[in-house]
């Protein structure tokens, strides 16, 4: 556990008054709130600890309190010591209600809790939230699981959810699960759940939303001559014709065999192939003997 | 009409403890939509998130309601930009190999 300079995570002097703190906060807050800082989890921390800075700082009892003791991170069996005491003798922040906004309960560092107990919040109960708070939530899926809609049951905040997860989805998607946040307060409506797609791509093919490439590999006999090949799709082989006089890097297009497109039953992209000619090597005295004739054929055609 | 999509304004003023003069204000600013049914006035549940955000930004970041204007129209740019750049890098993951 580390000590925590209040004083300098809201940017006062130790001797700053109650208006200059407030000030400060203030200004702090408005660079770094999270509802100003959409998805940047950096900011996000930098908010919870100008809040629970805040938070000491503006309450003259805690205020006296940490000056006594934290200053001093010597002491720190005396400190905690001083803590626990708090709680358990006087429980002297519980009573007041709800966690200030945007600064889920829960998130104040181990040293604000150590000195001051569980965060409560700063608001009292006249601004406890009327709408539960928002869940936000990561899933890392491999790409071959977003090929099919699938169920799959998520654990979050110890509930467990099940919930279809649509083929098709994208990389960093966030879909909404309406109603599956935090309980609403006073009957007020539930928080919704965010679920923030992480889909890692092992295969071979590269995706661009529902198009799908790949480079395949072509034997030059068959690039000369045409004929059929088998190709890996994303969902196993196909049989495709290769005309004649097929040149190396040609992009061939395989309709409807790409990844499935999002919320479109039964609807896929297409799968852009491109052709990468392999020339033998190793060749045996007759091969090379053959190239020579066809070389010699190719040059007094020209 | 059917109010069990809407919340009466009044309970939102009293749980929150705020002025009707700035639930009015930011209605005025566009950036809320309140209906009357048999002159009682109401605001789509739907809404209710983005309200207690500019109750927060008001009440505990001291923006008035011009401020809170200027950041919602910011935001929704913030918000489009955001969800272009996720596009934009999965596009670079094709060029780069994954």
């Amino acid at each position: 556990m580390e000590f925590i300079d209040y004083y300098k995570v809201l940017e006062v002097d130790k001797s700053a008054s109650e208006i200059d703190i407030k000030k400060a906060y203030r200004r702090l807050a408005r660079k770094l709130h999270p509802d100003l800082n959409p998805n940047d989890e950096n900011a996000k921390k930098k908010f919870q600890q100008i809040n629970e800075a805040h938070e000491v700082l503006s309450d003259p009892e805690k205020r006296k309190q940490y000056d006594k003791y934290g200053k001093d991170w010597k002491h720190a069996e005396q400190f905690e010591k001083a803590g626990q005491q708090q709680q358990s003798n006087n429980n002297y922040y519980s009573g007041q209600q709800g966690a200030a906004s945007g600064f889920d309960e829960g998130d104040y560092s181990d040293f604000f809790e150590s000195v001051f107990g569980r965060g409560t919040g700063r608001r009292g109960s006249a601004n406890t939230k009327f709408r539960g708070q928002d869940f936000r939530a990561q899933l890392q899926l491999d790409l071959k699981d977003v090929y099919h809609s699938h169920q799959q049951t998520l654990t979050v905040n110890g509930k467990n959810i099940r919930l279809t997860i649509p083929a098709g989805v994208e990389n960093g998607q966030t879909i909404k699960i309406s109603g599956h946040g935090e309980e609403g307060a006073n009957g007020g409506p539930k928080g919704d759940l965010y679920i923030t797609f992480s889909i890692a791509n092992q295969s071979k093919f590269r995706r661009e939303g529902s198009s799908l490439y790949a480079d395949a590999d072509l034997d030059l006999y068959t690039a000369v001559l045409g004929g059929e090949v088998m190709i890996d799709t994303f969902e196993g082989k196909v049989k495709l014709k290769v005309t004649p006089g097929t040149q190396s890097d040609l992009k061939v297009k395989l309709k409807g065999k790409g990844f499935p497109v999002y919320k479109k039953e039964a609807e896929f992209g297409d799968l852009f192939l491109t052709w990468k000619i392999k020339v033998p090597t190793n060749l045996s005295e007759k091969e090379k003997e053959l190239f020579n004739e066809l070389a010699k054929l190719r040059n007094h055609g020209n | 009409m059917e109010t069990e999509n809407l919340i009466p304004l009044q309970a939102i003023i009293t749980h929150h403890n705020v002025e009707v003069t700035f639930i009015d204000s930011l209605h005025e600013y566009g950036l809320i939509e309140i209906t009357t049914v048999h002159e009682t006035r109401y605001i789509f549940k739907e809404q209710i998130r983005e309200l207690e955000k500019m109750i927060r930004w008001h009440y505990e970041l001291d923006i008035n309601p011009e401020g809170i204007e200027t950041i919602s129209h910011l935001l929704k740019r913030v918000n489009g930009l955001q969800e272009e750049l996720v596009a934009a890098r999965n596009r670079l993951r094709i060029y780069e190999g994954e």
